[in-house]
């Protein structure tokens, strides 16, 4: 129910692991394997029925009170750095989803900078645990992605492109450079809950027009003040950008709603001819 | 009472060219409304008993057809509103015409359906074409005759109440003073007049002021049969607020609250989501109201609010699936519920084309299907069983075999006889009972 061929890798390398948090991360594994991956599907499912023409609120709001549970849970029992474990020992995740919802979670502005990878959160995470065994350490590298988790950092994707998370590769982990790198911060576990919040309102969106989108005029901003504009955000997030929506090369993106810049003409997305063109970088990325 | 299929009927089903998403009779039990996911409304007759066939009760033809909704596009946000009917209500007859309440997403509107059967003849300014006659060819006055002619049902809408509604719109229902009627979408509950189409008042409204802290939405509101200021509405939490109009302008404090405590013992992740409620219908008496959650139906009794007084399992085999439930999206089917005439049953859908009725007085219940290959003209039904596991015994069914894109969401009791209809998907099966 819970799988789809997802494996478990276990390599005993006899590297100088503590056991006993070896074998208490495979004991309370198989439950947060479980629960990772009801975490996933619910992100998926948040990401995906964004996409709908119209999202059925019910159920956004029943899948996102479940994210919440999960993450509630997680944080609850100091869980967190669980998730790495259980997500490398499953092996590779399904990268078609993932990769998918990684398009997806392109910034709105332009001048951020696109981000190929997902987040994670290495909440507690013990240098010794993730650098001695290889099967922790099969965590993407920023210009992959083929291992991805999604540990509820969805709403980040939308908002702001920040990293919340650290993605180290083999190498550089047998090099004991974790810590150092990039500026990624390692999320805190208040951070976690605190920005919950945040991270399920940018399910159901804002209500005023952003102030910072570029465009509306102050005059107009007055005229359509009193509209909800609930789903203005959602469709700009499904649509991608403004100006060029980038998606990949799923039947199911196919069916996005039209691209929100000019919303009053009923156009066809212009997608496919992007298509061919991400293709493109997606393999060099992932190096297929 | 085992429903039998229509006796007359070749066939014991109809098929529309779209899949059915709601049915419901009128006040008499004369007429059957279907609405469709391509916005249309077919409205089945029952014939009069023939005097010849004794043993026969009429069977339903097509009465009616007519589009009342098309899909429209929302340009402000950039959003196609579907023109898939989700509620059909009947007025009260009053008049020789009938009257129904049609709602989609967004949009509910009032028709008229009216028989003509006459036509006029003999104008004078006129001819029987139509054309204006030469005015120097008219030399005597006559009166217009009035001829019979092909009977024609006609629908007309009469009322079109729009832009109330922000959210999707989950129900409607008329009130028993036969002149306003509620609408609920995901986040508020509208009252209106059916003569008054510009404006609505608004008397529940949930939304937060912070949609971050959105948790929980309407998923259905139904009026009380005989007290009109009396109406109840249901969450995606499981709980029922029954509210009353005269209480206050704004009816976000309600009057009772139904919550049953949960059992701590089946707590899982999908504890929430499979307490959600999609339907809640008042027994016709008014006592009693029906609440139909993911695995099971319960009823309360309007006067004790911290449990049900009957519990029903539709499908507990589930139980155990609701992961992949999840992962299909099937947890997040909407299934209705409804009482028959004389509330001593009450009757839900499944999956696999199953729907199950429950007797509340011998607490007997049985499965069915509806399906063509199980259904021959005169034949009774054969109850079903799904098997839950080990030996699977001759015709049952294994949970894993069950077909779960063959769902019956909508079902409808006749309001006076032991006539049902069942929607499974784009088909509209009409069980009658057998007389005995």
């Amino acid at each position: 129910m819970f799988s789809k061929g997802t494996k478990r890798k276990f390599s005993d390398g006899g590297e100088a692991i503590s056991d006993e948090s070896l074998l208490g991360a495979r004991v309370a594994s198989s439950y947060s394997l479980q629960r990772q991956s009801l975490l996933d599907m619910s992100l998926i499912k948040l990401q995906l029925c964004h996409m709908l023409v119209e999202p059925n609120l019910c159920r956004s709001v029943l899948i996102a009170n479940t994210v919440r549970q999960i993450q509630e849970e997680m944080t609850h029992d100091g869980s967190w750095h669980m998730v790495t474990e259980a997500f490398c020992s499953a092996g590779q995740s399904p990268s078609e989803r993932l990769v998918a919802t990684e398009v997806l979670c392109r910034s709105r502005e332009q001048d951020a900078e696109p981000k190929l990878f997902s987040v994670i959160s290495y909440e507690g995470c013990r240098e010794e645990e993730v650098v001695a065994d290889e099967t922790l350490c099969s965590v993407s590298v920023s210009n992959t992605v083929s291992n991805v988790c999604l540990a509820g950092r969805m709403g980040q994707c939308w908002e702001k492109s920040e990293l919340s998370g650290v993605e180290r590769d083999e190498e550089v982990l047998e090099d004991s450079r974790l810590g150092s790198g990039e500026d990624e911060e390692i999320a805190t576990e208040d951070g976690a809950s605190t920005e919950s919040p945040k991270t399920i309102g940018q399910v159901f969106g804002t209500f005023e027009i952003k102030n910072g989108s570029p465009g509306p005029d102050s005059a107009l901003e007055e005229l359509f003040s009193d509209v909800d504009t609930s789903y203005y955000d959602l469709d700009t997030m499904l649509t991608g950008m403004q100006s060029a929506p980038k998606m990949g090369p799923y039947d199911l993106l196919d069916s996005l709603a039209p691209s929100h810049s000019s919303p009053s003409i009923v156009s066809t997305p212009n997608c496919r001819s992007d298509l061919n063109e991400l293709d493109h970088i997606m393999e060099i990325i992932v190096g297929s | 009472e085992t429903p039998t299929t229509d006796s007359r009927k070749e066939l014991p089903w109809i098929s529309v060219t779209d899949i059915i998403s709601t049915v419901e009779f009128n006040c008499s039990g004369e007429l059957l409304a279907t609405g469709d996911k391509g916005g249309r409304v077919v409205i089945f007759q029952r014939e009069q008993e023939s005097k010849n066939r004794l043993l026969s009760r009429g069977e339903y033809n097509v009465y009616s057809t007519f589009q009342s909704h098309e899909p429209e596009f929302d340009y402000l946000k950039s959003l196609e509103i579907e023109e898939k009917i989700n509620k059909i209500r009947w007025l009260p007859q009053q008049n020789a015409a009938h009257f129904l309440l049609s709602a989609n997403d967004k949009t509910i509107k009032l028709w008229k359906i009216s028989e003509r059967d006459k036509r006029a003849e003999g104008y004078n300014l006129k001819d029987e074409d139509g054309r204006l006659r030469d005015q120097f060819r008219i030399t005597t006055l006559r009166v217009p005759v009035l001829m019979p002619m092909d009977l024609m049902v006609e629908a007309s809408p009469r009322r079109i109440f729009a832009n109330a509604h922000t959210y999707h719109i989950n129900s409607i229902s008329v009130n028993s003073d036969y002149e306003t009627y509620l609408s609920a979408d995901d986040l508020r509950i509208n009252l209106w007049h059916l003569e008054i189409t510009d404006r609505s008042f608004n008397i529940v409204d949930i939304k937060p002021a912070n949609m971050e802290e959105l948790t929980e939405v309407i998923t259905a509101a139904e009026c009380h049969p005989h007290q009109c200021n009396v109406f109840v509405y249901s969450s995606s939490k499981g709980t029922i607020r029954l509210c009353d109009t005269r209480a206050a302008a704004l009816c976000d404090r309600h009057s009772k609250f139904f919550e049953e405590p949960e059992d701590p013992s089946s707590r899982s992740f999908f504890s929430e989501i499979i307490s959600s409620i999609s339907d809640v219908k008042f027994s016709h008496s008014g006592r009693y109201m029906m609440t139909r959650d993911y695995l099971s139906v319960k009823v309360w009794d309007l006067n004790m609010e911290n449990r049900p007084v009957e519990t029903y399992q539709v499908h507990e085999y589930l139980r155990s699936k609701l992961c992949s439930l999840y992962e299909n999206d099937c947890i997040f089917d909407k299934f209705e519920c409804c009482w028959n005439g004389s509330d001593s049953a009450i009757m839900t859908g499944s999956y696999n084309n199953f729907f199950r009725m429950f007797d509340r007085n011998t607490r007997r219940d049985i499965t069915l299907e509806a399906s063509r290959e199980n259904s021959k003209p005169r034949a009774m039904l054969k109850p079903r069983k799904v098997c839950t596991g080990g030996k699977r015994k001759k015709d049952e069914i294994s949970v894993d075999s069950l077909d779960f894109n063959k769902k019956i969401l909508h079902t409808a009791w006749h309001p006076k006889e032991n006539v049902i209809a069942v929607a499974a998907t784009n088909n509209l099966y009409i069980f009658q009972d057998k007389i005995n």
